[in-house]
Protein backbone atom coordinates (compact mmCIF):
# COMPACT_ATOMS: atom_id res chain seq x y z
CA UNK A 1 0.00 0.00 0.00
CA UNK A 2 0.81 3.23 -0.90
CA UNK A 3 1.15 5.29 2.39
CA UNK A 4 2.30 8.61 1.31
CA UNK A 5 0.48 9.21 -2.06
CA UNK A 6 2.87 10.46 -4.75
CA UNK A 7 1.97 14.53 -5.41
CA UNK A 8 4.24 15.10 -9.05
CA UNK A 9 4.02 18.76 -10.22
CA UNK A 10 2.52 19.37 -13.78
CA UNK A 11 5.81 19.95 -15.43
CA UNK A 12 6.34 16.45 -14.11
CA UNK A 13 3.13 15.05 -15.10
CA UNK A 14 3.61 16.66 -18.73
CA UNK A 15 6.97 15.31 -18.68
CA UNK A 16 6.18 11.61 -18.12
CA UNK A 17 3.25 12.03 -20.43
CA UNK A 18 5.49 13.91 -23.32
CA UNK A 19 7.88 10.48 -22.94
CA UNK A 20 5.25 8.13 -23.74
CA UNK A 21 4.41 10.84 -26.35
CA UNK A 22 7.52 10.43 -27.95
CA UNK A 23 8.06 6.68 -28.03
CA UNK A 24 5.07 5.10 -28.55
CA UNK A 25 5.05 4.08 -32.03
CA UNK A 26 3.07 1.70 -33.22
CA UNK A 27 0.27 2.55 -30.85
CA UNK A 28 -0.79 -0.04 -28.13
CA UNK A 29 -1.12 3.05 -25.93
CA UNK A 30 -2.36 2.06 -23.09
CA UNK A 31 0.39 -0.54 -22.01
CA UNK A 32 2.78 2.36 -22.29
CA UNK A 33 0.81 4.45 -19.85
CA UNK A 34 0.27 1.20 -17.27
CA UNK A 35 4.27 0.64 -17.66
CA UNK A 36 4.84 4.14 -16.45
CA UNK A 37 2.32 5.38 -13.92
CA UNK A 38 2.46 2.12 -12.34
CA UNK A 39 5.49 0.45 -12.70
CA UNK A 40 7.57 3.28 -13.15
CA UNK A 41 6.43 5.88 -11.08
CA UNK A 42 4.13 4.49 -9.01
CA UNK A 43 1.52 7.08 -9.42
CA UNK A 44 -0.97 5.14 -9.29
CA UNK A 45 -1.62 1.19 -7.88
CA UNK A 46 -2.35 -1.76 -10.87
CA UNK A 47 -6.42 -1.11 -9.39
CA UNK A 48 -6.36 2.46 -9.51
CA UNK A 49 -5.27 2.05 -13.32
CA UNK A 50 -7.38 -0.43 -14.28
CA UNK A 51 -10.50 1.56 -12.73
CA UNK A 52 -9.41 4.44 -15.00
CA UNK A 53 -9.25 2.51 -18.54
CA UNK A 54 -12.90 1.29 -17.59
CA UNK A 55 -13.96 4.73 -17.51
CA UNK A 56 -11.73 5.73 -20.38
CA UNK A 57 -13.34 2.55 -22.12
CA UNK A 58 -17.09 2.98 -21.21
CA UNK A 59 -16.59 6.90 -22.03
CA UNK A 60 -16.24 8.10 -25.98
CA UNK A 61 -12.87 9.34 -27.18
CA UNK A 62 -9.73 7.93 -27.07
CA UNK A 63 -8.84 5.27 -24.34
CA UNK A 64 -5.58 6.69 -24.25
CA UNK A 65 -6.35 10.28 -24.02
CA UNK A 66 -9.40 9.40 -21.44
CA UNK A 67 -6.97 7.77 -18.98
CA UNK A 68 -4.35 10.19 -19.10
CA UNK A 69 -7.02 13.29 -18.16
CA UNK A 70 -7.97 10.96 -15.47
CA UNK A 71 -4.69 9.83 -14.17
CA UNK A 72 -3.67 13.35 -14.74
CA UNK A 73 -6.73 14.78 -12.83
CA UNK A 74 -5.92 12.46 -9.68
CA UNK A 75 -2.35 13.55 -9.53
CA UNK A 76 -3.03 17.20 -9.73
CA UNK A 77 -6.69 18.60 -10.77
CA UNK A 78 -7.85 20.48 -13.65
CA UNK A 79 -3.93 21.62 -14.49
CA UNK A 80 -2.64 17.63 -14.54
CA UNK A 81 -5.44 16.51 -16.73
CA UNK A 82 -4.09 19.56 -18.84
CA UNK A 83 -0.59 18.81 -18.88
CA UNK A 84 -1.51 14.79 -18.96
CA UNK A 85 -3.43 15.16 -22.24
CA UNK A 86 -1.50 17.59 -23.94
CA UNK A 87 1.91 15.76 -23.23
CA UNK A 88 0.45 12.82 -24.70
CA UNK A 89 -0.92 14.28 -27.82
CA UNK A 90 1.42 17.10 -28.70
CA UNK A 91 4.79 14.97 -30.03
CA UNK A 92 2.44 13.24 -32.13
CA UNK A 93 1.04 16.00 -33.60
CA UNK A 94 4.24 17.83 -34.35
CA UNK A 95 5.69 15.07 -36.12
CA UNK A 96 2.53 14.28 -38.10
CA UNK A 97 2.84 18.58 -39.26
CA UNK A 98 6.22 17.38 -40.46
CA UNK A 99 5.02 14.51 -42.29
CA UNK A 100 2.00 15.60 -43.84
CA UNK A 101 4.10 18.99 -44.83
CA UNK A 102 6.41 16.30 -46.76
CA UNK A 103 3.28 14.42 -47.60
CA UNK A 104 2.01 17.83 -49.85
CA UNK A 105 5.42 18.43 -51.12
CA UNK A 106 6.25 14.84 -52.90
CA UNK A 107 2.80 13.26 -53.00
CA UNK A 108 3.72 13.70 -56.96
CA UNK A 109 6.95 12.27 -57.01
CA UNK A 110 6.46 8.66 -58.42
CA UNK A 111 8.38 6.36 -55.67
CA UNK A 112 6.89 8.71 -53.03
CA UNK A 113 3.88 7.78 -54.22
CA UNK A 114 3.85 4.31 -54.70
CA UNK A 115 5.26 3.70 -51.17
CA UNK A 116 2.59 5.79 -49.46
CA UNK A 117 0.07 3.27 -51.50
CA UNK A 118 2.28 0.42 -49.90
CA UNK A 119 1.44 1.95 -46.39
CA UNK A 120 -1.86 2.67 -46.88
CA UNK A 121 -2.64 -0.90 -47.89
CA UNK A 122 -0.50 -1.88 -44.57
CA UNK A 123 -2.15 0.21 -42.34
CA UNK A 124 -5.53 -1.40 -43.54
CA UNK A 125 -4.19 -4.70 -42.35
CA UNK A 126 -3.33 -3.34 -39.23
CA UNK A 127 -6.80 -2.12 -38.85
CA UNK A 128 -8.24 -5.39 -39.26
CA UNK A 129 -6.29 -7.10 -37.32
CA UNK A 130 -6.56 -5.05 -34.50
CA UNK A 131 -10.58 -5.48 -35.26
CA UNK A 132 -10.78 -8.73 -35.59
CA UNK A 133 -8.51 -9.33 -32.48
CA UNK A 134 -10.60 -7.13 -29.99
CA UNK A 135 -13.90 -8.45 -31.29
CA UNK A 136 -13.48 -12.49 -31.46
CA UNK A 137 -15.76 -12.56 -29.01
CA UNK A 138 -18.50 -10.17 -30.40
CA UNK A 139 -17.74 -11.92 -33.73
CA UNK A 140 -18.56 -15.99 -32.73
CA UNK A 141 -21.27 -14.87 -30.34
CA UNK A 142 -24.74 -14.97 -33.31
CA UNK A 143 -26.82 -12.27 -31.46
CA UNK A 144 -23.51 -10.13 -31.11
CA UNK A 145 -22.72 -10.80 -34.65
CA UNK A 146 -26.45 -9.51 -36.19
CA UNK A 147 -25.21 -6.15 -34.42
CA UNK A 148 -21.86 -6.09 -36.05
CA UNK A 149 -23.29 -6.52 -39.54
CA UNK A 150 -26.51 -4.58 -38.52
CA UNK A 151 -23.99 -1.98 -37.70
CA UNK A 152 -21.33 -2.30 -40.73
CA UNK A 153 -24.25 -2.88 -43.37
CA UNK A 154 -25.80 0.56 -42.37
CA UNK A 155 -22.91 2.82 -41.46
CA UNK A 156 -20.27 1.10 -43.61
CA UNK A 157 -22.48 0.64 -46.84
CA UNK A 158 -25.52 2.85 -46.45
CA UNK A 159 -23.60 5.63 -45.24
CA UNK A 160 -26.33 5.84 -42.59
CA UNK A 161 -24.86 8.64 -39.83
CA UNK A 162 -23.57 7.32 -37.09
CA UNK A 163 -25.61 9.51 -34.40
CA UNK A 164 -28.83 8.14 -36.04
CA UNK A 165 -27.67 4.48 -35.96
CA UNK A 166 -26.66 4.87 -32.91
CA UNK A 167 -30.24 5.44 -31.38
CA UNK A 168 -31.48 2.79 -34.13
CA UNK A 169 -29.09 0.07 -32.76
CA UNK A 170 -27.61 0.69 -29.24
CA UNK A 171 -31.28 0.43 -27.32
CA UNK A 172 -32.16 -2.93 -29.12
CA UNK A 173 -28.58 -4.15 -28.61
CA UNK A 174 -28.27 -2.81 -24.64
CA UNK A 175 -31.72 -3.87 -23.76
CA UNK A 176 -30.92 -7.35 -25.32
CA UNK A 177 -28.02 -7.50 -22.57
CA UNK A 178 -29.98 -5.85 -19.88
CA UNK A 179 -29.22 -6.80 -16.13
CA UNK A 180 -31.34 -10.19 -15.07
CA UNK A 181 -32.49 -11.49 -11.63
CA UNK A 182 -31.20 -10.35 -8.59
CA UNK A 183 -28.51 -7.75 -9.93
CA UNK A 184 -31.54 -5.73 -12.13
CA UNK A 185 -33.39 -3.02 -9.41
CA UNK B 1 -13.73 31.25 -41.41
CA UNK B 2 -16.55 29.66 -42.29
CA UNK B 3 -14.39 26.31 -43.17
CA UNK B 4 -13.28 26.40 -39.36
CA UNK B 5 -16.92 26.87 -38.25
CA UNK B 6 -17.44 23.41 -40.33
CA UNK B 7 -14.59 21.31 -38.99
CA UNK B 8 -15.59 22.53 -35.62
CA UNK B 9 -18.96 20.98 -35.79
CA UNK B 10 -17.99 17.69 -37.46
CA UNK B 11 -15.12 17.03 -35.28
CA UNK B 12 -16.68 18.19 -32.25
CA UNK B 13 -19.25 15.57 -32.90
CA UNK B 14 -17.05 12.72 -34.08
CA UNK B 15 -15.14 13.12 -30.78
CA UNK B 16 -18.84 12.64 -28.38
CA UNK B 17 -19.81 9.28 -30.96
CA UNK B 18 -16.19 7.95 -30.65
CA UNK B 19 -17.87 4.70 -28.58
CA UNK B 20 -15.27 2.44 -27.75
CA UNK B 21 -12.24 4.60 -29.18
CA UNK B 22 -10.75 6.73 -32.40
CA UNK B 23 -11.29 3.76 -34.79
CA UNK B 24 -15.11 3.66 -34.60
CA UNK B 25 -15.44 7.46 -35.83
CA UNK B 26 -13.60 6.48 -39.04
CA UNK B 27 -16.24 5.38 -41.68
CA UNK B 28 -18.34 8.58 -40.41
CA UNK B 29 -15.29 10.73 -40.44
CA UNK B 30 -14.54 9.68 -44.02
CA UNK B 31 -17.92 10.29 -45.11
CA UNK B 32 -18.53 13.91 -43.65
CA UNK B 33 -14.66 14.86 -44.73
CA UNK B 34 -14.63 12.97 -48.05
CA UNK B 35 -17.96 13.24 -49.36
CA UNK B 36 -19.98 15.95 -47.59
CA UNK B 37 -17.26 18.52 -47.32
CA UNK B 38 -15.21 17.52 -50.12
CA UNK B 39 -12.07 18.85 -47.43
CA UNK B 40 -9.86 15.99 -48.98
CA UNK B 41 -10.06 13.07 -51.39
CA UNK B 42 -10.45 9.52 -50.32
CA UNK B 43 -6.69 8.78 -51.60
CA UNK B 44 -5.46 11.48 -48.58
CA UNK B 45 -7.77 10.39 -46.39
CA UNK B 46 -6.28 6.54 -46.48
CA UNK B 47 -3.11 8.21 -46.85
CA UNK B 48 -3.53 10.64 -43.94
CA UNK B 49 -4.39 7.61 -41.84
CA UNK B 50 -1.97 5.90 -42.65
CA UNK B 51 0.67 8.40 -41.71
CA UNK B 52 -0.89 8.44 -38.42
CA UNK B 53 -0.19 4.67 -37.87
CA UNK B 54 3.54 5.92 -38.17
CA UNK B 55 3.78 8.96 -35.74
CA UNK B 56 3.97 8.54 -32.12
CA UNK B 57 1.04 9.17 -29.83
CA UNK B 58 -2.70 8.33 -29.94
CA UNK B 59 -3.34 7.36 -34.03
CA UNK B 60 -6.38 9.80 -34.57
CA UNK B 61 -4.17 12.74 -33.78
CA UNK B 62 -4.29 12.29 -37.98
CA UNK B 63 -7.14 14.23 -37.42
CA UNK B 64 -4.95 17.55 -37.17
CA UNK B 65 -3.67 16.78 -40.70
CA UNK B 66 -7.29 16.13 -42.44
CA UNK B 67 -8.05 20.15 -40.69
CA UNK B 68 -4.58 21.25 -42.60
CA UNK B 69 -5.86 20.12 -45.54
CA UNK B 70 -8.94 21.42 -45.76
CA UNK B 71 -7.60 25.05 -45.22
CA UNK B 72 -5.55 24.43 -48.09
CA UNK B 73 -8.60 23.41 -50.34
CA UNK B 74 -10.59 26.04 -49.36
CA UNK B 75 -8.20 28.58 -50.71
CA UNK B 76 -6.39 29.43 -47.07
CA UNK B 77 -2.61 30.31 -46.64
CA UNK B 78 -0.26 27.86 -44.37
CA UNK B 79 -1.22 29.73 -41.69
CA UNK B 80 -4.48 29.46 -41.85
CA UNK B 81 -4.00 25.87 -42.46
CA UNK B 82 -2.32 25.51 -38.60
CA UNK B 83 -5.19 27.07 -37.33
CA UNK B 84 -7.48 24.67 -39.20
CA UNK B 85 -5.18 22.19 -37.65
CA UNK B 86 -5.49 23.16 -33.93
CA UNK B 87 -9.35 23.76 -34.17
CA UNK B 88 -9.75 20.24 -35.15
CA UNK B 89 -7.46 18.40 -32.89
CA UNK B 90 -9.05 20.91 -29.73
CA UNK B 91 -12.40 19.89 -31.57
CA UNK B 92 -11.80 15.80 -31.71
CA UNK B 93 -10.31 15.96 -27.95
CA UNK B 94 -12.17 18.38 -26.10
CA UNK B 95 -16.02 17.32 -25.98
CA UNK B 96 -14.70 13.24 -24.84
CA UNK B 97 -11.77 14.75 -22.52
CA UNK B 98 -14.41 16.90 -20.42
CA UNK B 99 -17.32 14.21 -20.05
CA UNK B 100 -14.61 11.91 -19.09
CA UNK B 101 -13.21 14.63 -16.31
CA UNK B 102 -16.89 15.31 -15.47
CA UNK B 103 -17.65 11.27 -15.24
CA UNK B 104 -14.55 10.39 -13.47
CA UNK B 105 -15.92 12.46 -10.89
CA UNK B 106 -19.05 10.64 -10.17
CA UNK B 107 -17.96 7.56 -11.32
CA UNK B 108 -17.91 5.65 -8.21
CA UNK B 109 -21.64 6.16 -7.94
CA UNK B 110 -22.92 4.27 -10.94
CA UNK B 111 -19.72 1.80 -10.82
CA UNK B 112 -21.94 -1.30 -9.09
CA UNK B 113 -24.86 -0.02 -10.98
CA UNK B 114 -25.49 -3.51 -13.64
CA UNK B 115 -26.45 -1.34 -16.66
CA UNK B 116 -23.22 -0.45 -16.72
CA UNK B 117 -22.68 -3.75 -17.67
CA UNK B 118 -25.48 -3.99 -20.12
CA UNK B 119 -24.30 -0.80 -21.66
CA UNK B 120 -20.93 -2.23 -22.06
CA UNK B 121 -21.68 -5.75 -23.75
CA UNK B 122 -24.82 -3.94 -25.54
CA UNK B 123 -22.40 -1.52 -27.19
CA UNK B 124 -19.20 -3.68 -28.18
CA UNK B 125 -21.04 -4.98 -31.29
CA UNK B 126 -21.64 -2.13 -32.75
CA UNK B 127 -17.92 -0.88 -31.72
CA UNK B 128 -16.44 -3.81 -34.15
CA UNK B 129 -19.12 -3.19 -36.61
CA UNK B 130 -18.00 0.50 -36.45
CA UNK B 131 -14.63 -0.64 -36.69
CA UNK B 132 -15.33 -2.79 -39.95
CA UNK B 133 -16.95 -0.01 -41.37
CA UNK B 134 -13.48 1.79 -40.79
CA UNK B 135 -11.46 -0.67 -42.40
CA UNK B 136 -13.96 -0.89 -45.44
CA UNK B 137 -14.01 3.17 -46.16
CA UNK B 138 -9.97 2.91 -45.98
CA UNK B 139 -9.71 0.05 -47.36
CA UNK B 140 -12.07 1.05 -50.56
CA UNK B 141 -9.05 3.28 -51.33
CA UNK B 142 -5.88 1.34 -50.16
CA UNK B 143 -6.61 -1.78 -50.95
CA UNK B 144 -9.59 -2.64 -53.28
CA UNK B 145 -9.66 0.53 -55.69
CA UNK B 146 -11.40 -0.03 -59.19
CA UNK B 147 -9.27 2.71 -60.13
CA UNK B 148 -6.30 1.08 -59.84
CA UNK B 149 -5.41 -1.81 -62.00
CA UNK B 150 -6.00 -5.78 -61.53
CA UNK B 151 -2.31 -6.39 -60.55
CA UNK B 152 -2.25 -3.25 -58.28
CA UNK B 153 -5.24 -4.58 -56.19
CA UNK B 154 -3.82 -8.06 -55.65
CA UNK B 155 -0.59 -6.37 -54.40
CA UNK B 156 -2.26 -3.77 -51.92
CA UNK B 157 -4.91 -6.57 -50.79
CA UNK B 158 -1.66 -9.19 -50.47
CA UNK B 159 0.12 -6.42 -48.29
CA UNK B 160 -2.72 -5.54 -45.80
CA UNK B 161 -3.89 -9.45 -45.32
CA UNK B 162 0.04 -10.38 -44.57
CA UNK B 163 0.52 -7.63 -42.30
CA UNK B 164 -2.67 -9.08 -40.68
CA UNK B 165 -1.23 -12.36 -40.74
CA UNK B 166 1.85 -11.18 -38.98
CA UNK B 167 0.01 -9.58 -36.26
CA UNK B 168 -1.46 -12.64 -35.41
CA UNK B 169 1.18 -15.34 -35.42
CA UNK B 170 3.87 -12.92 -33.22
CA UNK B 171 3.79 -9.88 -31.66
CA UNK B 172 5.87 -7.38 -33.42
CA UNK B 173 5.74 -3.33 -33.21
CA UNK B 174 3.07 -2.68 -35.89
CA UNK B 175 4.90 0.68 -37.32
CA UNK B 176 7.90 -1.95 -38.73
CA UNK B 177 5.13 -3.22 -40.70
CA UNK B 178 3.70 -0.49 -42.12
CA UNK B 179 7.22 0.97 -42.80
CA UNK B 180 8.15 -2.65 -44.50
CA UNK B 181 4.44 -1.77 -46.74
CA UNK B 182 6.25 1.25 -47.49
CA UNK B 183 9.45 -0.35 -48.63
CA UNK B 184 6.94 -3.50 -50.98
CA UNK B 185 4.99 -0.50 -52.11
CA UNK B 186 7.82 1.46 -53.59
CA UNK B 187 9.25 -1.55 -54.86
CA UNK B 188 6.50 -3.57 -56.24
CA UNK B 189 4.01 -0.40 -57.28
CA UNK B 190 6.07 1.56 -58.90
CA UNK B 191 5.76 1.10 -62.27
CA UNK B 192 1.99 0.18 -62.38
Amino acid sequence: MNNNPPTPTCPEIFAAFFRIGVTSFGGGLVAYLRDELVAKKNWMSPDEFLAALEIGQTLPGLNSVNVAIIAGRRLAGARGAIAAAAGLVVPGAVILVILGLLYVRFRNNRDVAAALAGIAAAAVGLLLQVTLKIGAKQLLNPLDLFFVLLTFVLVGLCHVSLPVALFLIAPFAIILRRPRGEAAK
Amino acid sequence: MRELVSLLNVFCLLSLLAVGGGSAVLPQMEHETVTVHQWVSADDFATIYSLGQMAPGPNMTMVGLIGFKAANHAGMSTGWGFAAMLVVLFAFYLPSSFLTYAVSHIWDSFKENPWRDAVQRGMAPITIGLMLAGVHAVGKTASYNPAHSLHFNTITIAVGLAVAGILFARRINPALLILAGGAVGWFALRGI
